[in-house]
């Protein structure tokens, strides 16, 4: 029986539906930490402004993002008289469905990933640089000014923010000899690249937040400017596909930030023996772990800073992150290779 | 079967999209196309086991130089009946010429032959056993370094030309300091008052003491910068 069972897996339709068991186990918990990550946001930012949050759906306000989401379902969408409704309906889609699809390579233990490629970093950068089309598209669509303003401002942030962001991960790429998400994460067990390589991890946190639209670099949406930016004219599900590809965004850049600097699913301390009683805990609950930490910091900024202004989000990209990261580029490889350690390809 | 299956899914797309963005009515649907073309000839180049030029595909054209593309496009106001009105007297023409490209492509590739030796003879055979990724940086920074750097050269080039062409400073933008922002106290900036009641702005002087900004070498029609102060 079990013998049939794996020779089917083998066939062709066999792995098909292997793959789209792996992906719904992977999809399926994805969207509820979609869910939580809304409540927890809105729990984390409430008691820094010392109010309550949710509290009334369910134990706790538990039930809070169902509430919210049975809502949305069930108003109407609004189509513009003077929007293009094809691509106006196609850009939540196109935003929420590059969301899930990056998700294919994310390994969160040693080899569980849907898609273990070779070209992992790369891949993820190629989908994240995608993402800004769901925005110009929506802020296009929509035939509506502010709309378009937010579009601009987005793609021109993502576009300028990529560009840092793809030094700092190739200075992880040079510490860790490849472009497999695996094996960046196996190359960490001596050492977190978070640690030697502090200044980029900060970097890149940073650039994940504009690569986002996160607060403080939230202007594409800006309500106090250009009312909610490229989403104005969004309604019911259609909005909610942008929101909720906004959160999953958030959490694929926190598991980003987490396999790149701070080990992925390896237990701190490997070694000593704290690491030993830590290596106890399986792989995937660190791999949450670190990614709920990165998480925090990004509800964290929300709450502290104000938003930037255009000129000076665009100074911080061009003058300043770039510069840095590609000196520090040049340094780590310098160094690297002056002290023999760079890591040889397979 | 499930390869050629992919290959003529991909393929088609990629063909069909190619068409679109020559007959679409709308340039930003256009361009939407071509985007779409870009991302199947790069699902093509993963069918053919060239998984790093697939993604700096998409990396480089889709995800830069599309978007700056589409920027453009957006930004346009193109009357496309105007561009189509004399579409039926250059028609023939056009053809025409398109006719005698097709012919002369033919009789190359007709006349063309491939020595039987020449798969043996390519310049650098993929050894087996390593990514595309390595052997592709192995070759281009050993054998190729020269025509690497050189093209990336002539690029850099090209950049610094188009922002010399471009940039040019009026002296009318006022731009911000940040060391002379953050160097800036409550004793050169604030002034405590009494204010007289029912007194107006205008009776008080000015609220804010002057701030030693750089002045905007002001063009002749540009009045505002110099009121700005009062408010």
């Amino acid at each position: 029986m079990i013998d049939m069972l794996l020779a089917f897996l083998q066939t062709p339709l066999g792995i098909l539906i292997l793959t789209v068991v792996k992906a719904l186990a992977l999809l399926v918990p994805l969207l509820i930490f979609v869910a939580y990550l809304t409540y927890a946001e809105r729990k984390v930012l409430g008691s820094m402004q010392l109010r309550r949050g949710p509290n009334v759906v369910g134990p706790f306000g538990l039930f809070q993002p169902f509430a919210d989401a049975i809502k949305m379902m069930f108003k109407e969408t609004v189509i513009p008289s003077g929007a293009s409704p094809l691509l106006f309906l196609m850009a939540p889609m196109l935003t929420f469905a590059l969301a899930m699809l990056a998700w294919a390579v994310i390994p969160v233990n040693d080899g569980w990933a849907i898609a273990n490629i070779n070209v992992g970093v790369l891949y993820l950068f190629a989908i994240s640089s995608l993402g800004v089309y769901g925005i110009i598209i929506a802020g296009w669509a929509s035939n509506s000014k502010y709309a378009f303003l937010g579009a601009m401002r987005s793609a021109a942030q993502m576009v300028s923010y990529e560009v840092s962001m793809g030094f700092i991960m190739v200075t992880v790429l040079v510490c860790a000899g490849s472009l497999n998400l695996n094996a960046i994460v196996n190359a960490q067990k001596t050492i977190w690249f978070a640690i030697p390589l502090f200044p980029m991890f900060i970097m890149f946190f940073i650039s994940t937040l504009a690569e986002t639209n996160r607060s403080p670099f939230d202007i594409p949406e800006g309500e106090s400017e250009i009312v909610a930016g490229f989403f104005v004219e969004y309604s019911s599900m259609s909005f909610a596909l942008f929101f909720l590809g906004e959160y999953a965004n958030m959490i694929l850049m926190s598991s980003m930030t987490t396999i790149l600097f701070l080990g992925g699913w390896l237990a701190p301390f490997q070694g000593t023996m704290a690491g030993e009683i830590f290596t106890l805990i399986p792989g995937p609950i660190w791999f949450i772990l670190k990614v709920c930490f990165v998480l925090f910091f990004f509800l964290w900024t929300r709450a502290t800073f104000p938003r930037y202004r255009y000129d000076q989000l665009m100074r911080l990209g061009w003058k300043v992150f770039l510069p840095l990261s590609l000196f520090y580029l040049v340094l780590v490889a310098g160094v690297m290779l002056a002290m023999g350690w760079l890591p040889h390809a397979a | 079967m499930i390869a050629a299956l992919a290959f003529y899914f991909f393929a088609f797309i990629l063909l069909a999209s190619a068409v679109k963005v020559v007959s679409a009515r709308n340039p930003v649907h256009s361009v939407l196309y071509l985007i779409l073309a870009f991302f199947n000839a790069s699902a093509l180049f993963v069918l053919a086991g060239a998984e790093f030029l697939a993604m700096i595909l998409v990396i480089v054209y889709v995800g830069a130089v599309a978007v700056l593309f589409l920027f453009v496009v957006m930004m346009l106001d193109i009357n496309f009946a105007q561009l189509r009105e004399g579409v039926q007297r250059y028609l023939p023409f056009g053809l025409a010429i398109g006719l005698v490209l097709l012919v002369e492509l033919g009789i190359v590739l007709l006349g063309w032959q491939i020595a039987p030796e020449t798969a043996a003879m390519r310049f650098a055979p993929i050894a087996e056993g390593t990514q595309n990724t390595a052997q592709l940086g192995k070759l281009i920074y050993t054998d190729y370094i020269l025509i690497f750097q050189v093209s990336g050269l002539i690029l850099l080039v090209a950049m610094i030309g188009a922002i010399v062409l471009t940039l040019r400073d009026r002296g009318i933008s006022r731009r911000q300091d940040i060391g002379r922002q953050i160097a800036r106290t409550s004793a050169n900036t604030l002034v405590m008052m009494d204010v007289r009641n029912g007194a107006g702005i205008d009776e008080l002087g000015i609220l804010r003491p002057p701030v030693d900004e750089p002045e905007p070498v002001a063009e002749a029609h540009d009045t505002h910068s110099h009121t700005g102060g009062h408010h």
